[in-house]
């Protein structure tokens, strides 16, 4: 088992470390989300209430967005310089080299997010500090499951033109991460939105489990 | 030709459903002639659902086995599947214009139907795009699995979100409260559509074998 955590760790060392020096990933994704923020403002005006209404749709849209563009990427990288052939010839489970890519991608997402969501509190002054706690789990448990999903998509279409292909497949994690961020930016207490986190945290549990048993089918190739 | 044979048995069935659908079954009190409509539209989701749990069998049978066959027999299910859902929708559709007064509503069942619609229609599109038939078949068989796995999780999340459909008749826990002719009607109509779905499900398997053949 350790041996199993050490190869998904090095996966994610490996992507963390060539992100820290080509710093690719993460100013595409924040460069794209500040640009979104100025289609929100451009659309909704300086309206307040219509910001609080829409606001956990365009949160998740812009997550939604960068995800995408984030998963797409995950595998691409691997075509370059034959690195797909050292993924395949990588010993044991291959799961392992998928976990580590969904951990690189949650923490790619958690930067993401975090920005975007202080680039929210700042540029439509909005106050987030009371419901963080609730934030974060919601944001936290809707991101594992895109990221189960994209991770695994993204191996798949690594190799295809056509990468937005599968979205479908999310929208169940879209419609309860809305929701919960609704009840919870609401202010209502958590238990309001037990029923949407139960299922976020099943989706993920169900999307994780497929990943993990049918990633190395996906590597093959 | 026990195929062709289906295929008659089939196309016997659709003209004993048609006839018992506006012949036999009783005028519905409160709908009036549209409900008549459920005749098709009960027999093609459920259809539908068989095909995608056939999409199901045979993508965990090919990462198992690796046997052509089982990829073969989740593309004859998904394409009839992604029709059916179709058909689903579309009466559905016609059916909630003169009902509810509008073509299409955001209710659980309408949505998690379009999603469903949708995840396969992707399914088929992707097969489309990988040309390497070993290739292909592993992808689909993981979407046709996680397609699957992810139907429960899309019930659910719709039905939370809302619901104006009327609650499942024929699947419910409660037994049935159908009157016999409209149950009877809706029994020939659905053992026809799943003669004709059969009937595609072989042939279609079998224009996949050719096709393979005509590829090497």
């Amino acid at each position: 088992m350790s041996g199993y955590v050490r190869r998904a760790w090095s996966v994610v060392w490996k992507d963390l470390l060539s992100e820290r020096r080509s710093k690719e990933s993460v100013n595409t994704l924040v460069f794209f989300s500040l640009l979104l923020l100025f289609v929100f403002q451009f659309s909704l005006g300086p309206d307040r209430a219509r910001v609080e209404t829409a606001l956990p749709g365009l949160l998740w849209l812009g997550f939604l967005l960068a995800g995408l563009l984030a998963f797409g990427r995950t595998f691409l990288v691997e075509r370059e310089n034959d690195c797909w052939e050292g993924l395949i010839l990588a010993p044991g489970d291959k799961s392992a080299i998928y976990l580590g890519k969904l951990v690189g991608n949650v923490l790619l997402m958690a930067v993401v997010e975090a920005v975007l969501v202080l680039l929210f509190a700042l540029f439509f002054s909005l106050d987030f500090t009371s419901v963080l706690p609730g934030l974060v789990l919601v944001l936290a448990l809707g991101t594992l499951g895109l990221a189960a999903v994209g991770t695994l998509f993204g191996a798949i279409t690594a190799q295809l033109r056509a990468r937005e292909l599968l979205l479908p497949a999310a929208v169940p994690v879209l419609l309860a991460s809305v929701s919960a961020t609704q009840t919870v930016l609401l202010g209502e207490p958590l238990a309001q939105a037990a029923p949407w986190l139960k299922l976020l945290g099943a989706a993920d549990l169900v999307y994780l489990v497929v990943g993990v048993l049918t990633f190395e089918f996906v590597l093959e190739a | 030709m026990p195929v062709r044979a289906l295929g008659w048995l089939a196309v016997l069935g659709l003209v004993a459903g048609i006839v018992a659908a506006f012949g036999y079954a009783p005028r519905e009190v409160m709908q009036g002639n549209v409900q008549r409509i459920m005749y098709l539209h009960v027999p093609a989701v459920l259809t539908a659902y068989l095909a995608f749990a056939l999409v199901f069998i045979g993508s965990v049978g090919y990462l198992l086995t690796r046997r052509a066959g089982w990829d073969r027999l989740a593309l004859a299910a998904a394409e009839p599947g992604v029709i059916f859902t179709g058909i689903t929708i579309a009466s559905g559709s016609i059916w909630g214009k003169p009902t509810w007064g509008t073509w299409w509503t955001w209710d659980a069942r309408l949505t998690s139907t379009a999603v469903l619609f949708l995840v396969y229609v992707g399914y088929l599109l992707l097969r489309g795009m990988i040309d390497e038939p070993d290739r292909r078949a592993r992808a689909a068989a993981v979407v046709g699995i996680l397609g699957t796995a992810n139907i429960p999780i899309v019930h659910f999340s719709v039905k939370w979100w809302r619901a104006l459909h009327q609650p499942a008749t024929i699947l419910g826990p409660e037994p049935s409260p159908i009157a016999a002719p409209i149950a009877l009607t809706l029994f020939v109509n659905w053992l026809a559509f799943t003669l004709l779905f059969l009937y595609l499900l072989a042939k279609r398997t079998e224009i996949a074998r050719l096709e393979e053949r005509h590829a090497e």
